[in-house]
């Protein structure tokens, strides 16, 4: 699945093709799909919604990773631990947002480049701190769902894509009705629709968008703990993740919950395929090739507005 | 000629450097200086002038370098036509990541190079002819007269090209060219409704951009005599080529210089005495340090320094 796996040559992988292969790729993708939906939210509300380029944001899901990590190793469940440092992310993410607005969003002129730039320095430092911190080894966590299995008939499920599927599943809907029907929620989808029209409501934009990016945020503490869930963690993994969730987000159309989940399951399950089809060393190219097609030919994305 | 006659002495001592000098390891570095001057000014033609963000360097450059290796397999081509051939190549590249993807705004051509240099290396990796995920070895041929080693042969090759690219950008920066770009960075409405053609003007520059970096990434090869994707289409030729401008100056041809110049010394120092890890972190700090306190980089500064003392 990851970049570096060893498969390196073209017809070596096992070009064998059945219905049962296939079916059992499909299932794999949708468990895949609800990851991939999951580790997007947070992206799909800081940059669909907010429209801030947040490239940093799988370098923020990786440090929740790491954080889950070190919290499991005082015996904490995983994702206990990841809903544990929510709190903490959600101040972090107020304030990245806080020194975002006032460095650039309010000087207004060329704020597309450097911000941009901005966010990828703040990638580097963080996947470099993570380095510094606890080194480049491969991290994983203990807990009794990661290492077993479940089996269905004929075909075996691990029990830790089941976990991150349902917890992606119960992410998801928590955020699509707290934007749906809080005051709050709403008044984040409006700051999206039209700022200038709810600065004339009499409502401070800024302090929506900072909420509301601390929101992002702080999902991305618990995206991060399934990161680390679904499988091992390094420093460096925030850059596969930059296509993936980047693609997962543009497709579904930006800021779209519901096209959110699709997308991941359409990635999902079109990774799955190829990987079943071609081997593991084609299907890091998937996202990114979905995500050049889609902005080729349709750059409003699936549900896009 | 204020720009040609200091460039051409500069080339000229490089090239006597070489000739006299014996150590090789200051050649072997100096190349790789030289390579980010290359590339820092090629990505400052998109990036700097026409305010689109490119991360995909390590494509454009990998796409060279590739090219030239898979030439000199196949047919044994001289380094000259693999560089032609590389920046070919890689411009081709550039026209198709162009037409797709900058009618966009900013950040999904931003994006869509991410995805670039992921599909380039997925590609390299499932070729077989050019060595796969394992690589490629390759044996250098004797070097061209009056050079005693291909190394500083390849030196005072990289020194010209760097001064050709930076030539090219400062004429751009001169030209209705980037006059046209710097209109789209400031507003690209307004620019197209004053009859600049934003979305040629834009390829136009990302195909030069691409085979500049093309261009820069085809000796490479020869120059380790070894190639294999996972450190030729490397994010650190991503961040060397947009922390360079952005630290340097995106405003002025000879910002890129500067800033390749700054952090290519820090890398050579760092990188050798303490870790590779410290280097990339001071980068990424300074990196937000000038992007947030200092927006016009060096160049910036030392104007604004030199307004005041003439006040």
């Amino acid at each position: 699945m990851r970049r570096g796996d060893p498969a390196p040559h073209f017809f070596d992988a096992p070009m064998i093709f059945s219905f049962e292969l296939l079916y059992e790729a499909v299932i794999f993708g949708i468990l895949l799909g609800c990851f991939y939906a999951a580790v997007s939210i947070g992206l799909s509300v800081a940059f669909g919604l907010l429209d801030v380029p947040h490239v940093a944001h799988p370098a923020v899901m990786v440090s929740g990773a790491y954080g889950t990590w070190v919290l499991a190793g005082y015996g904490f469940d995983p994702i206990l631990a990841g809903l544990t440092l929510m709190p903490l992310f959600f101040l972090f993410g107020m304030a990245l947002y806080r020194f975002y607005y006032e460095a650039f969003e309010k000087r207004g002129s060329n704020a597309g480049v450097r911000g941009i730039a901005f966010f990828f320095g703040v990638a580097l430092i963080i996947e470099v701190g993570l380095i510094v911190l606890y080194g480049v080894d491969q991290r994983t966590v203990e807990a009794s769902y990661v290492g077993s299995s479940i089996d269905f008939g004929d075909m075996r499920i691990p029990q830790r894509f089941l976990v991150g599927g349902g917890v992606a599943l119960v992410l998801m809907a928590t955020l699509t009705l707290y934007l749906s029907k809080t005051f709050t929620g709403r008044a984040i989808k409006a700051v999206a629709q039209d700022e200038p029209a709810l600065r004339l409501m009499g409502a401070d934009p800024v302090r929506i968008k900072q909420w509301a990016f601390g929101i992002a945020t702080a999902v991305a503490a618990l995206s991060g703990a399934l990161l680390i869930i679904i499988g091992p963690v390094e420093p460096a993994l925030d850059r596969v993740y930059i296509g993936r969730t980047f693609s997962v987000v543009v497709l579904a159309g930006l800021g779209s919950m519901t096209g959110t989940l699709a997308a991941g399951l359409i990635l999902g399950i079109s990774e799955s395929i190829v990987l079943m089809l071609f081997g593991a060393s084609w299907a890091p190219a998937v996202s990114f090739g979905l995500l050049l097609l889609v902005l080729a030919v349709r750059p409003q994305g699936l549900f896009g507005r | 000629m204020k720009f040609w006659i200091p460039s051409c002495l500069l080339l000229a001592a490089a090239t006597a450097a070489a000739l006299i000098v014996e150590n090789e390891y200051f050649f072997f570095a100096g190349y790789t200086v030289l390579m980010f001057v290359v590339l820092a000014t090629a990505w400052n033609i998109l990036g700097g002038y026409a305010g689109y963000v490119n991360f995909g360097t390590p494509a454009f450059f990998g796409l060279g370098a590739y090219t030239a290796a898979v030439l000199f397999k196949a047919f044994a081509l001289p380094l000259g036509l693999q560089i032609l051939a590389a920046a070919a190549v890689s411009g081709l590249l550039g026209l198709v990541a162009g037409v797709l993807t900058l009618r966009l705004r900013g950040i999904f051509f931003a994006i869509a190079t991410i995805a670039l240099v992921v599909i380039m290396e997925t590609l390299i990796i499932n070729w077989r002819y050019a060595g796969g995920a394992t690589g490629l070895q390759l044996l250098r041929p004797a070097p061209t007269l009056p050079f005693d080693s291909y190394i500083k042969m390849l030196f005072v090759l990289m020194g010209a090209m760097a001064i050709g690219a930076v030539a090219l950008a400062r004429w751009i920066e001169g030209s209705w060219v980037g006059r046209g770009l710097r209109a789209i960075r400031d507003s690209e409405e307004a620019a197209e409704c004053s009859g600049v053609p934003t979305l040629r003007l834009k390829v136009f520059a990302c195909v030069l951009s691409g085979a500049l970096m093309g261009a820069a990434g085809a000796p490479m090869p020869m120059y380790l005599s070894f190639i294999e994707p996972a450190s030729t289409f490397n994010l650190n030729y991503a961040i060397g080529a947009l922390a360079s401008p952005m630290i340097g100056g995106t405003g002025h041809f000879l910002g890129p210089v500067i800033g390749a110049l700054l952090l290519s010394s820090i890398q050579q120092l760092v990188t050798v005495t303490i870790s590779s890890e410290l280097n990339v972190l001071i980068v990424g700090v300074l990196l937000v340090l000038f992007v947030v306190v200092a927006p016009e980089g060096i160049v910036g500064l030392v104007r604004k320094w030199m307004r005041r003392i003439s006040r």
